[in-house]
């Protein structure tokens, strides 16, 4: 059934709490411009949903009126860095209980400024309970829309959107959730949707889907049947109960027909024969634990058996659980996923969703805004202002879990840009950009977690120097710390909280806590100056690598591009040398570097295939400003570009670390054309094109890059990708198998994971990869 | 209960069986239990291990009831080659109810009663004059099928179930009544064959031939509906379930049976696909069956019987207890073609304190009912989809006296279908696995 929330359920009842402060700061963030609302109304818990604009500070780089001659003048910057405002968009979901409804709707009102909106879309069981007392405290018209239609709306959108959003769990591994890499395509899958009924949908395309069946024995029935067996009220209590119960107390199970031969028969003896089986006596008490936990068992097996019926006549094997009586709880999805198992011996898979409590909400949001077709562009979960999943074990994170049941947040940026996959990728359906799971692999975790919080006081350190005029920066910095440590804890106790760990989503994490304090680019100004002093050295360099014979040149170039990557302020081993030594320069990290035979070291392969014909096009992905992109990569380029190959430059869209953006290489790139008639004459005929990522992370994400970038590879027929740096081609895509040649280079400037590699620090990776003929 | 309920008025007979068949025991021991012999360690056997002429005559006459042929008897030697010693059972142990099955032959001859033995024409008496055994086996005396010819002998069928819980008391009286005597091989079927298997053994000195339960339903069910009952159709269905004034029970003629799938309506639930006699496969199952209903009723209503159960239940409002669609959506749920008398959530409305203290005894028991069959009609609608299979017959002893939930599976089986599945009934809904039992006893195919 659809109906998903239980209305008079006895959660709390329905006085309403009006004393709650609530915390501004944290939650109803930007209501001022707040426009287009949606909520549901669930038995216990309602989520809201408003679209608002976000102000934000961005640095922006511009060239200065007469570039090319400035270069050459000392201490004279090529280009000048501007801070302005920019107003992104922003999706914001907040889940409260239904007792602080009042409360909640005045605060919206006192904060609700400059709304032009008119209605709210409602869903969800309680929408009609709700229904005057959100007209008359928000003045807005409820829109009611249909439940199953905002759950499969809201459904699809986060499994487009949201990376990690499905996972699997497992019982006895640690950590009990697998999260799946999207697919590319997610139709069809089956949802089953278990509120007080459970309803189960065919969903076929983002518009079709079908009702295709059902069962009234579901979270009601649970809470119902157990409220009546056990005498407790709550729905949580009884979950509380059932994990502590025994069925076999009460359950009439196969050996205890069978005897102890069940064995001999090849039957397993712990199999239900007949759920309350044992009860069928006037003169014997069971404990509530035991009823609790054979209700349990009873519905869930139910459940997963009819889905797995569902699933196999509709030849589907991808089968999404939701509603109440899933929603975050381990115990729940335990059962259901055992029962799936049995039922369909392994063929169907039990997928659960990270915000599966916000479908609905989501789904009554696009609902409403159509006109904005949000469907249109890609969003991105904001981690910093997110309260990610609750933690399995109550007991592990008591705090968290009352915050979560107090207040729970999601919130989504809208990308400016919509992402695609990178039409090179072998096979989209398996690629996995990051390299290790920190989920998975503990040892790991600690390391880098560890890494990350004693790398936090040099970054609040350069968040503070960027921004010298300002004079709230200190005071910014130190939340920005708080809010990152706090994130880190939380991650210590519950590594799954966002999804999978990963060193990419550490680093994602801590630049979105970044831009959380208008810090947009701590290192802007650090980039600014090494652009400028590289782009000084960038005719010598190009100068000593002509002279060079042809085999010599090739080597160089690529010891060039090396040892440009060795500037990377995200590597403490290198901001630590960096800040002690200014004069560190190309020349002592090209000493700094492992001599050949590199670590991995394929470039004999390379050599080879640079003596046959050059390739049509190449896609490179950049790493670091400085001598990064102006020493190493553009004398690269040049070589392709003399050789006859065309190159797709690509750099992140927004800053990152001193990762070379988008706008700065543009500028770069005029200021060496100037310089350079190789490059100039690539960029004037478009044989040299400088794109976007549509990424602002320090790794790459191949599966979501901008579509333009892949546009582009398509039209000019890119036949090899070179990606270079630690995080884009080692803790991301280090395994990533493309349909084309493939150069996967960077330094290991980190000792902890050089020597999980089996090398040192400042070893060098270096591997050529062909597809297979 | 104990031995004492369910055997008491056997008790004295037992005793004076026991004394008479040891006295018999001599002439009757079978070739079979010969050849067990050492297995069983039998204390009290008195067969001299060397009687060759009385192991001529077993050996001669294995089926026959003494050592004396009878000349009188027309039926060919073949058959009573075949044909077991009396007493003929079929026995079925499920998970809670024991189903026993028992031929009473009618066409003893003068003579043959004359040697019949004292334990077994005990035996004989004391089943076929009671009704009730103990107090808590009975014999479901409408279910009888009369004048029915097995293995060349003409009788009755009768048909007797008891708990399984009493299964202990029903050995016990074995071994007072000294079965073991008859030489008769106990043909069971049912989890508890195995179960009670050794206690059979180690108690009553009884052999049990264990029997697979599947196959035994699927004979019991294609043979009981060859011979119809008593002149009318074993196989009925129910014609405007839905409507207590038109609702008609009508014979159905299962002349094409395959394919078929049978739903067995136990303690849990076996969903069988069936294609021929010997081709069928179990589907699949589901813990939640009769069991279910009467457990939970025990715990929500008190009741002691599924008797009393279902009689609750025919009290009961259901809809106090469950959350419909028109409760949620005020009618019909359009978008999804949802009716609104369609249970939404079963004892949905159970998560209200106001609605808890409402609902009745009888309303919850109505409530168990509706909502375990329901479950039970939607998961056979569901395989008979998958397996293709349009007519599915539901036994077992669910069923029993439960009118409610044999129209109720009618109607949501043909409404949920529209009308393209049918849900049948037999007569002798609980008995077909001791039916197919008593069937393997005496080898008919």
């Amino acid at each position: 059934m659809a109906e998903r929330g239980a209305s008079g359920g006895g959660s709390g009842g329905d006085s309403l709490d009006k004393s709650i402060t609530l915390p501004p700061d944290e939650i109803f963030r930007n209501l001022e411009n707040a426009k287009r609302f949606a909520i549901d109304i669930g038995g216990s818990l309602t989520k809201l949903a408003y679209y608002s604009t976000v102000q934000h500070k961005v640095a922006k780089v511009r060239s200065f009126d007469h570039p090319g001659k400035d270069v050459e003048q000392d201490h004279e910057p090529p280009y000048e860095i501007s801070v302005q405002e920019e107003i992104t968009a922003r999706l914001h979901f907040i889940k409260f209980e239904n007792t602080y409804m009042e409360a909640c709707l005045d605060f919206i009102r006192d904060h609700l400024v400059n709304t032009e909106t008119k209605v709210i879309q409602a869903t969800g069981g309680g929408a009609y309970k709700f229904k005057d007392l959100i007209e008359e405290k928000l003045r807005l018209k409820v829109d009611k829309e249909d439940v199953m239609t905002c759950l499969i709306k809201g459904c699809n959108f986060v499994l487009k959107n949201i990376p990690h959003e499905a996972f699997m769990y497992q019982k006895d591994s640690d950590p009990e959730f697998r999260f799946q890499t999207n697919h590319p395509n997610i139709f069809p899958y089956l949802l089953v949707n278990i509120g007080s009924g459970v309803s189960i949908v065919k969903v076929e395309t983002e518009d079709r889907f079908e009702w295709i069946g059902g069962s009234s024995i579901g979270g009601g029935t649970f809470w119902g049947l157990g409220a009546l067996l056990t005498k407790t009220k709550k729905f949580d209590e009884l979950l509380q109960l059932a994990s502590k119960g025994r069925h076999a107390n009460v359950d009439m199970l196969v050996q205890d027909i069978y005897g102890g031969a069940h064995q001999t028969l090849g039957l397993s003896g712990n199999l239900i024969a007949s759920s309350f089986g044992k009860s069928a006596t006037a003169d014997r008490e069971f404990s509530k634990e035991d009823m609790a936990k054979s209700l349990l068992h009873m519905i869930s097996n139910d459940i997963g058996q009819l889905a797995c019926l569902y699933a196999r006549l509709h030849g589907l094997d991808r089968v999404y659980f939701g509603g109440f009586f899933i929603r975050g709880h381990p115990v729940t999805m335990r059962t259901i996923t055992y029962s799936i198992n049995f039922f369909s011996k392994g063929e169907v898979q039990a997928l659960f969703l990270r915000h599966e409590g916000y479908l609905g909400a989501i789904g009554a949001f696009l609902k409403g805004a159509e006109q904005d077709s949000p469907n249109q562009y890609s969003w991105g979960e904001n981690y910093a202002a997110s309260s990610g999943l609750m933690s399995t074990s109550p007991e592990l994170c008591p705090t968290q879990r009352a915050r979560s049941g107090t207040f729970d947040l999601l919130e989504m940026d809208r990308l400016e840009r919509p992402l695609v996959n990178l039409p090179l990728l072998l096979d989209p359906s398996s690629y996995v950009p990051d390299t290790v799971d920190l989920t998975d692999d503990a040892l790991a975790r600690q390391y880098w977690l560890t890494c990350f919080e004693e790398a936090l006081d040099g970054v609040v350190k350069r968040a503070v120097a960027s921004q010298p005029e300002s004079v709230d920066a200190a005071e910014r910095a130190e939340k920005f710390r708080q809010k990152y440590w706090s994130k880190l804890q939380t991650l210590r106790h519950q590594p799954f909280a966002y999804g999978t760990l990963t060193v990419r989503s550490l680093l994602d994490t801590r630049e979105h806590c970044l831009n959380e304090f208008n810090f947009p680019d701590p290192y802007s100004k650090v980039k600014q100056k090494e652009n400028g002093l590289a782009l000084k050295c960038f005719q010598s360099v190009t100068r000593s690598l002509d002279s060079l014979g042809w085999e010599e040149r090739q080597l160089a170039l690529v010891k060039g591009l090396l040892a440009g990557n060795v500037f990377d302020w995200g590597a403490k081993a290198v901001s630590d040398v960096l800040e002690s030594d200014p004069q560190f320069g190309f020349e002592e990290a090209k000493r700094k570097l492992q001599e050949r035979p590199w670590l991995v070291d394929s470039y004999t392969k390379w050599l080879q295939r640079l003596k046959g014909p050059p390739h049509k096009c190449a896609l490179i992905f950049a790493d670091n400003s400085g001598i990064d992109i102006i020493l190493g990569v553009f004398p690269f380029v040049r070589e392709l570009l003399f050789r006859g190959t065309e190159v797709i430059l690509a750099c992140n869209s927004g800053p990152a670390l001193n990762d070379v953006t988008y706008s700065e290489s543009l500028i770069v790139a005029e200021h060496i054309a100037a310089m350079d008639p190789i490059i100039c004459s690539a960029l004037r005929e478009d044989r040299l094109l400088l794109v976007q990522t549509g990424s602002s992370s320090p790794c790459l994400d191949l599966s979501r890059l901008d579509k333009g970038l892949a546009v582009l590879v398509r039209e000019r027929g890119a036949d090899l990708v070179v990606i270079e740096g630690m995080g884009r081609a080692i803790h991301t895509n280090y395994h990533a198998s493309l349909c084309c040649e493939s150069l996967k280079l960077a330094v290991v400037k980190n000792a902890w994971l050089a020597e999980r590699l089996g090398g040192q620090l400042f070893s060098v990776i270096f591997k050529y990869e062909a597809p297979a003929e | 209960m104990g031995a004492g309920r369910l055997g008491a008025p056997m008790e004295r007979q037992g005793r004076d069986a026991a004394t008479s068949a040891a006295a018999g025991e001599s002439v009757s021991v079978d070739a079979e239990a010969r050849r067990r012999e050492p297995l069983r360690r039998r204390a009290s056997s008195a067969v001299p291990p060397g009687s060759g002429a009385a192991e001529g005559v077993r050996r001669e006459r294995p089926g026959s009831l003494s050592g004396t042929a009878s000349a009188a008897r027309p039926r060919g030697e073949g058959l009573r080659k075949r044909r077991p010693l009396f007493p003929w059972f079929g026995l079925d142990i499920g998970g809670t109810l024991v189903k026993l099955v028992y031929f009473e032959p009618k066409d003893i001859t003068a003579e043959e009663e004359k040697e019949e033995v004292e334990s077994l024409k005990s035996i004989r008496k004391y089943l076929t004059s009671n009704v009730a055994y103990g107090s808590t086996g009975i014999r479901d005396v409408h279910l009888e099928l009369k004048d029915l010819t097995l293995c060349g002998r003409k009788g009755n069928l009768h048909f007797i179930r008891f708990p399984t819980h009493d299964m202990p008391a029903f050995i016990q009286m074995g071994k007072d009544k000294n079965f073991s005597s008859l030489h008769t091989v106990f043909c069971a079927t049912g989890g508890g064959s195995y179960k009670f298997e050794q206690d059979f053994l180690t108690i009553g000195d009884l052999q049990l031939r264990k029997l697979d339960e599947l196959d035994c339903l699927i004979k019991g069910i294609l043979y009981i509906d060859s011979v119809g009952f008593n002149g009318r159709s074993q196989c009925y269905y129910f014609e405007n379930p839905a409507d207590s004034e038109k609702c008609q029970k009508l014979p159905f003629d299962l002349k094409n049976p395959y394919p078929l799938l049978l739903v067995n309506i136990g303690s849990g639930v076996s969903i069988l696909a069936v294609y021929s006699k010997d081709n069928y496969k179990r589907v699949t199952g589901t813990s939640l069956g009769g069991g279910t209903f009467f457990g939970l009723c025990c715990l929500l209503t008190g009741c002691s019987t599924f008797e009393e159960a279902l009689e609750m239940a025919s009290r009961g409002d259901s809809t106090k207890v469950d959350k419909l669609v028109r409760d949620i959506y005020g009618g019909d749920y359009e978008r999804f073609g949802l009716p609104g008398w369609a249970v939404a959530s079963s004892f949905g409305n159970m998560m209200s304190k106001e609605k808890r203290e409402a609902a009745s005894k009888e309303d919850l028991a109505r409530a168990t009912l509706i909502t375990i069959t329901n479950n039970i009609g939607s998961i056979a609608r569901m395989c008979a989809l998958n397996e293709n299979i349009n007519q599915v017959v539901f036994v077992g002893n669910f069923l029993r006296v439960n009118t409610i939930a044999m129209r109720l599976l009618a109607y949501a089986l043909d409404y949920w279908s529209k009308g393209q599945l049918k849900a049948l009934f037999s007569e002798h809904e609980g008995y077909f696995g001791a039916v197919g039992a008593l069937l393997e006893l005496l080898k008919i195919p």
